[in-house]
């Protein structure tokens, strides 16, 4: 036997007192079917999460202009991206409603899997071999990433920035982090998941009443408490519960990505508040006031810059070819106006008219003052789309000046912050779509 | 070291390497801000939350084991009809808390042009029906459980 391992064998005989105690966790309820149970959910879910998450932060178009790229030493992590296509038009909506809420509805099944392991925290000793010890430490990387992605997603959809980094950076880097233990946790798992599934039976389980439950078989993980008191609540109503809480925080929350009449049905969602019943009130991501921009100014003119430059005041741009599009715009935080009837110049004619050609990129500037997203650049696909356009009235009413008077952009599948608001200058760049 | 282990081994060094790749640039902007909020949020969940509720909920269960005639009412143990609606209650203000305890006022205003005003009665609108679902619920099994 090595120095080591005697120190370790020492050691395990003398754990310190408390939650390192074997005898401190009494629930009958840990075990691995009851763990295995909540990781049905998050392994799909997690999965998910991280796929929505990256084809979230692929639709900013980070690769076609440095401007659009919210973390730019990404390296390795994103330069592979495609761009992002403009059909269907649902489809960021769709892309991030699912991240948004089902972000929500994951968080009681995280809570409840971390309450059914933690023992595991204070194991002792902390390690018996190098593997041990290096799997520990992922499994630091996979606990902290999971909290505190959920921790920055649920913040920043209620603009509480009380953390001292960028959000975009935090939670696109803390997600890689994350997935990199997420995999090689599940890679380890997979087969306990899936014996400790098939160890029990589900219908059983879900007959069982709390009188009648008792702790799962000894592990060899030591999830089953040695020492387990009676049980106060079945397996079948800890698991309810648990769905109980992802149901309400999914009920109180979907309309406001939905909108609509469901929108009144989030009511504790940022956006679940209506607005009006006029044309114009729908949800504003960033007020004028918030923006800096005042009242509506009689001398604005679009500047437009292609292979020649023009200028055009907001009658001329009424005065050509108006094409209407129904699109929604919806944001990276989950939320969506809806389905709004936009009416104005099409992005192609304006190109068009200055002599680009329709492989040219544009970049959109705003008059708003401060604040992120002032500026964004638009492929050449997106700038070539039917229903992309320089939008200067919704739902048959001029734009209102949170939505972007006198003009704003509104271009399907972009997200929301994209669509700029108080178009000052429109600038065609070749060879670069 | 087994062959298993050896392939775990290399494994969580592979998962290390893309961590690393990742981590260097998640602690870029502020080393010490973002490691504090990073391991700061797994430690407040393990050393704070969890204590908190398990220990209520153990001291409830204690108290209740005993003195075991306060544990029911008409023959039906009420505690898991009060643990659901403040469990779900609990988590609906831990999830929405920045709105609900209007933390957030000035940044939501500014960004939407809505107050935060609603959220607070609306949190407790939404505890006070889950708690009438429950005391219904309980009402309905004490009633069953008296029928000959």
């Amino acid at each position: 036997m090595s120095v080591l391992d005697r120190w370790v064998n020492r050691a395990a005989e003398h754990p310190p007192p408390g939650p390192f105690r074997a005898g401190f966790w009494r629930s009958p309820l840990r075990g691995p079917w009851f763990t295995a149970m909540l990781s049905v959910a998050l392994l799909p879910g997690i999965t998910l999460m991280f796929l929505t998450g990256l084809a979230s932060y692929a639709a900013y178009n980070p690769n076609l202009a440095p401007g659009n790229d919210t973390t730019p030493d990404k390296g390795l992590l994103g330069s592979w991206l495609p761009g992002w296509p403009t059909g269907p038009s649902w489809l960021y909506w769709v892309n991030q409603g699912v991240h948004v809420t089902l972000g929500l509805v994951l968080i009681p099944v995280v809570l409840a899997k971390l309450w059914s392991v933690l023992p595991k925290l204070f194991e002792w000793p902390p390690a018996r071999s190098v593997t041990q010890l290096v799997e520990r430490t992922s499994l630091l990387l996979l606990v902290g990433g999971a909290v505190f992605e959920l921790v920055t997603g649920v913040m920043n959809i209620q603009y509480y920035y009380a953390w001292p980094f960028g959000f975009y950076q935090a939670h696109y880097y803390g997600a890689w982090v994350f997935i990199a233990a997420f995999v090689v946790h599940v890679s380890f798992r997979l087969r306990t998941m899936v014996s400790a599934l098939r160890g029990r039976s589900l219908r059983v389980e879900l007959r069982t009443p709390a009188s009648q439950t008792t702790a799962e078989e000894p592990d060899p993980d030591h999830l089953v408490s040695s020492d387990p008191a009676p049980a106060t609540i079945s397996r079948r109503g800890a698991l309810g519960m648990v769905a109980a809480g992802s149901l309400t925080l999914f009920a109180l929350s979907v309309g406001q990505t939905i909108g609509g009449a469901t929108r009144s049905t989030a009511l504790l969602a940022p956006r679940g508040q209506n607005i009006g019943p006029g044309p114009t009130d729908f949800q504003v991501n960033k007020t004028a006031a918030e923006a800096g921009i005042g009242p509506a100014d009689a001398s604005w003119r679009l500047d437009l810059k292609g292979a020649a430059s023009t200028s055009l005041s907001r009658a001329q741009l009424l005065a050509l070819p108006q094409h209407t599009a129904r699109l929604p715009i919806a944001c990276v935080e989950g939320w969506s106006t809806g389905v709004q009837t936009w009416t104005g110049v099409r992005l192609a004619d304006l190109a068009a008219m200055v002599g680009a050609t329709p492989d040219t990129s544009l970049f959109v500037e705003s008059l708003q003052r401060g604040g992120g997203f002032g500026s964004a650049t638009l492929s050449a696909g997106q700038v070539q789309s039917s229903d992309a356009l320089l939008a200067l009235r919704v739902n048959g009413a001029d734009l209102s000046i949170d939505h972007g008077f006198p003009a704003r952009v509104i271009v399907p599948a972009l997200p929301g912050v994209h669509n700029t608001k108080w178009v000052t200058r429109m600038t065609f760049q070749p060879g670069q779509g | 070291m087994t062959r298993r282990e050896g392939v775990q081994l290399l494994a969580l060094l592979a998962s290390f390497v893309v961590a690393g790749y990742a981590g260097i640039r998640l602690l870029a902007g502020n080393v010490i801000g973002t490691g504090v909020w990073f391991v700061g949020s797994a430690v407040v969940h393990d050393l704070v939350l969890f204590p908190l509720y398990a220990g209520i909920d153990a001291a409830l269960v204690l108290l209740l084991r005993w003195r075991p005639e306060w544990a029911t009412v008409a023959g039906v143990r009420w505690l898991n009809y009060l643990r659901v609606p403040v469990v779900i209650s609990g988590l609906l203000l831990l999830v929405w808390s920045p709105l609900i305890l209007r933390v957030s006022n000035g940044a939501y205003y500014a960004a939407s042009g809505l107050s935060a005003q609603p959220f607070a009665p609306r949190w407790l609108a939404v505890t006070a029906v889950l708690f009438a679902i429950s005391a219904v619920i309980l009402v309905v099994r004490a009633m069953q459980g008296v029928k000959p």
